[in-house]
């Protein structure tokens, strides 16, 4: 049994809220760099170039890649034999968020009824997801999702006999439907089976591997480097002023689906593809 | 596509030469404004009652900001989806706004009033928002200040880097720019 007190996880929450707005992954940057050796419009050229630019700044000043700095997404995964001390996980997770906010400058982008829509100043309430899983770590990562992006988003329920060609042929469609406004270029997450919500939390989970790792079977591994090619086809290209670098991975996730069903989710992320991970 | 150097507000010459897909480098005062302010202008239009502020030749930036650092002019300040705004923007444009800043597509509606009005409507870089908030060098609210990142403010900027993508003659970049690049 590991012990964990409830105000250490509010500070490494608040920690990782600012971390992930304001330093952009590794995988990320390197995928800009790889696609300006290929890009072919001299306007997607300079937009690329804007973006490694930006990343810079926002590392050296410690402040936000992007003003829109999210939705407070986390994945949390706890051990069983782990026991937090002091108060509920949620609890500290939200003092986490609403500390990170405030402290590191970031936007407040949450109101508290949707339809209402008033702002409730500290961009609380997360989202958290958890699953128990075996051991006593705690593993908390967050990826802080902008609205221009999560807005392009869908689901749609196929049925089986479309096949992966219907999978295609849908997100190729969410793809070109969305155009510039996801901040191109995307990373395409894809969520298949499962139940309506789980393919879409498919989808999500999907956008936190790294951009340059395929999945581990080889049959969906390939239909990740065909939709890419598709996808980069369409010719939407940086910030859809045209160009050759639409999207800088498709990204996807799997599990079992009903006999009658054939889910598929599609979770567009803009080029600030945000996300980082703390085990405790 | 050219490249210019362009001091606000915009001349009738200017808006007549810009085509899409020029890069231009905004220099003087632009405005900004997101849903909730559109919305207010919008509704004192209806009206027939007087703005807060004059529209006339101006530029309107689409951001809400992150919140400043001690010592920062302005937080993080790239653009936001332009299209959350088309229903308000040709009442805007018949009342002499000249350019809109933003991302994104835009309603046929707004297009039809860009051409209509003698507008632009450029493309700043979406996510951009470190690298934009280095070209502004002021920044004060001047309408709607209970409305936080989304009142209206005025900023003054310094080659503020956009690119015309719906120009006054019809000319539409995410349409070309795209047929250009597709691979079929
Ligand atoms: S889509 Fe992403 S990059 Fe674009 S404004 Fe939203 S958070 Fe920023």
């Amino acid at each position: 049994m590991k012990t964990i007190k409830y105000d250490e996880i509010v500070n490494v929450v608040a920690g990782l809220c600012q971390e992930a707005n304001y330093y952009l992954e590794e995988d990320v940057l390197n995928a800009f760099k790889e696609n300006l050796k290929n890009e072919k419009s001299p306007l997607g050229i300079s937009i690329l170039n804007q973006l490694i630019e930006n990343a810079e700044i926002a590392r050296k000043e410690r402040m936000p890649m992007c003003q829109d700095t999210g939705f407070a997404v986390f994945f949390v995964e706890i051990g069983q034999d782990v026991k937090i001390d002091g108060g509920l996980l949620d609890d500290a997770i939200n003092e986490g968020v609403r500390k990170g906010y405030t402290e590191g400058y970031l936007r407040k982008s949450i109101v508290g009824h949707p339809l209402e829509r008033k702002n409730t100043g500290d961009n609380t309430p997360a989202i958290i997801y958890t699953s128990i899983v075996k051991g006593d770590d705690l593993k908390i990562t967050i990826a802080p999702k902008g609205g221009g992006s999560e807005n392009m988003s869908g689901v749609k329920m196929l049925k089986p006999a479309q096949g992966v060609e219907g999978v295609k042929e849908f997100v190729i469609e969410t793809v070109d439907k969305a155009g510039s406004n996801p901040c191109p270029p995307i990373v395409v997450g894809v969520g298949i089976g499962g139940t309506m919500e789980k393919a879409a939390l498919l989808a999500k989970q999907a956008l936190l591997r790294p951009l340059d790792q395929r999945h581990s079977d080889p049959s969906i591994a390939a239909l990740e480097t065909e939709l890419l090619e598709k996808i980069n086809k369409l010719g939407i290209g940086p910030q859809g002023l045209g160009g050759t670098t639409t999207a800088l991975a498709v990204n996807i996730e799997i599990f079992p689906a009903h006999i009658a069903s054939l889910p598929v989710a599609v979770n567009i992320n803009c080029h600030a593809a945000r996300h980082k991970t703390i085990v405790l | 596509m050219a490249e210019y150097n362009v001091l606000t507000p915009l001349t009738e010459e200017i808006i007549d030469k810009l085509q899409a897909g020029d890069t231009v480098y905004l220099n003087g005062v632009i405005l900004t404004g997101r849903d909730a302010a559109h919305k207010k202008l919008f509704e004192l239009i209806k009206e027939g009652k007087e703005l807060p502020i004059d529209i006339k030749g101006q530029i309107i930036y689409y951001v809400g900001p992150s919140p400043a650092r001690p010592g920062q002019v302005i937080g993080s300040a790239g653009p936001t989806t332009s299209g959350r705004m088309d229903a308000y923007t040709p009442a805007l444009l018949d009342m002499g706004l000249k350019g809109m800043i933003g991302k994104g597509l835009r309603s046929k509606d707004v297009l039809d009033s860009i051409v209509k009005n003698k507008a632009v409507y450029f493309a700043a870089t979406g996510g951009a928002a470190a690298l934009i908030s280095k070209r502004i060098t002021q920044c004060e609210v001047i309408a709607y200040p209970e409305l936080g990142p989304e009142a209206i403010y005025r900023l003054e900027v310094e080659n503020f880097p956009v690119i015309v993508v719906n120009d006054a003659h019809g000319g539409d970049l995410y349409k070309q720019g795209r047929e250009q690049y597709q691979i079929r």
